[in-house]
């Protein structure tokens, strides 16, 4: 018997609240399967399952707010049926024994930011309250948040809900039509701000750039995309995101993570920075990019960003990245220098590419040249280690056959 | 199959790719990109769905001409009529 517990769905990220359980006790799950699902500031997410066996006693209530590491459920794991059960005790019970692990827990953020003054005067809620908000004719502004920060849950709508059903009166809107306005993506911004609030506090961050002629990767890529179809191109990015995994492969140091100290990775888990185009950003992971061929990647992107925009991520998709990567793309700035995502301890950021004169073996000549820059955490590794990584993944670039 | 409705067909693919953008507002000659704000991942969405939609094939070195609503109509009325 093992506890099935609330997984880690990034560092900015403390906890979420279950709406549907998708499995009840009794059934069978594998590896893989939904077992429920979980409202969170980056929408709705689908929590899975990582064990083998029969679903035992679940612990929590739908509708309850889940601390990351909290146990879920008990999970009869086959073979040793009920021999080493656990007592779950009541409720939220942080698990200290490891056995119980089932998917990373990050470290919770430690600190409530002090930015709550200033997001007093918007309302904070998450996709899917507001969601249920509207579509009740609720108020936000009318409802009392129980949630992180004083974020509205499903929970706090339901109950405003049944009040408006019990006839009590509800907080009229009168002149705060703004309110009304909030969008997911504001819960989002949220997550970011708290997560990029931490970083710059914590991290001391080095940056590098380096300029790397991609007139190879783009002729290989144009080459490649000629006798295909247009459902099977493949982007720029898929031969980026590839390039930085091979790169990461032969400069490891980058991979990892800080707590007391560097962890280093053994997946190379890729978080690719999704923009909103209401604002904001979702991280989703691209799982062990460096086993993966440029078509494979071009695959998961599409599967993933949509997803991401659509706001409908499954856990393993959040929270276990080991990097991350963001690209401009197209006609925007030339540089961009990211901020870490900790506990990561490196972010690489690709800006747009442009054609610039570039020389080379004495010569002068027009590129596409890419600026590609690394932003590094100095507590965990040094300039030297992210120019090497650069270089390394200036050798891919170079030569995309070999990836 | 008019111009006109080769539009029309195209505004509702964009609406597809950029469900909280307004794709009707577009004006024949603006910049479809610029204007809707979608990135190159959108962009191949889109013209995979053009693909599909009117079965035509467009290789990677006409994407500099279709970049507006006008340009994009008439690439695809002189690719269906050929």
């Amino acid at each position: 018997m093992i506890e099935f517990l609330m997984p880690s769905l990034g560092a900015d990220m403390e906890d979420g609240t279950l709406v549907a359980w998708r499995k009840k006790p009794g059934d069978t799950v594998k590896r893989g399967d939904i077992i429920a699902e979980v409202d969170t500031q980056k929408g709705l997410i689908e929590i899975e399952v990582f064990e083998e066996g029969t679903v035992g006693e679940l612990l929590i209530k739908e509708g309850t707010k889940i601390p990351v590491g909290t146990p879920m459920a008990l999970i009869n794991t086959d073979g040793n049926q009920a021999a080493t059960e656990k007592k779950p005790g009541p409720a939220v019970q942080k698990p200290e024994e490891k056995q119980s692990q089932i998917q990373p827990t990050e470290e919770p953020l430690p600190n409530k930011p002090a930015e709550q003054d200033v997001a007093k005067k918007r309302i904070k809620a998450s996709p899917l309250a507001k969601k249920i908000a509207e579509d009740n004719n609720i108020a936000l502004s009318g409802i009392t948040g129980t949630g992180e920060n004083g974020a509205i849950t499903k929970h706090d709508v339901e109950i405003a809900i049944a009040k408006k059903g019990t006839g009590i009166p509800q907080e009229k809107q009168l002149n705060g039509p703004v309110y009304d306005k909030a969008t997911p993506s504001e819960s989002i911004r949220l997550a970011v701000a708290a997560a990029m609030s931490k970083s710059n506090r914590e991290i001391p961050h080095y940056y590098l750039e380096k300029k790397i002629d991609m007139s190879t990767g783009l002729n290989w890529l144009k080459n490649t995309n000629k006798s295909r179809p247009v459902q099977d191109r493949l982007l720029p990015v898929s031969l980026l995101i590839k390039a930085v995994a091979s790169a990461l492969d032969e400069v490891p140091q980058l991979n990892g993570a800080w707590k007391d100290g560097l962890h280093l990775k053994n997946e190379i888990n890729i978080g690719f920075v999704v923009s909103l185009r209401t604002g904001g950003v979702v991280v989703p992971t691209i799982p062990q990019a460096d086993l993966k061929t440029v078509d494979e990647i071009m695959n998961i992107l599409n599967d993933l960003i949509p997803r991401a925009r659509a706001l409908k991520l499954r856990s393993s998709e959040l929270g276990n990245s080991t990097i991350t990567l963001t690209n401009l793309g197209e006609g925007g700035a030339d540089t961009v220098f990211g901020v870490i995502y900790p506990p990561q301890v490196a972010i690489v950021g690709f800006g747009n590419t442009s054609e610039q004169p570039f020389a080379e073996n004495g010569m002068l000549g027009l590129r596409p040249v890419i600026n590609v820059t690394l932003a590094g955490d100095h507590r965990a590794t040094d300039g030297l280690t992210g120019s090497r990584f650069l270089a390394s993944l200036n050798k891919y670039l170079q030569n995309p056959n070999a990836l | 199959m008019t111009q006109q409705e080769i539009k029309e067909d195209l505004f509702i693919l964009l609406k597809q790719i950029a469900p909280d953008m307004e794709p009707s507002t577009l004006e024949p000659d603006e910049n479809i990109r610029e204007k809707l704000n979608i990135d190159s991942f959108d962009t191949l969405q889109f013209i995979v769905s053009v693909n599909e939609k009117f079965g035509i094939d467009i290789p990677e070195e006409d994407y500099g001409k279709i970049t507006t609503i006008q340009s994009l109509s008439i690439y695809i009325d002189t690719k269906l009529k050929v």
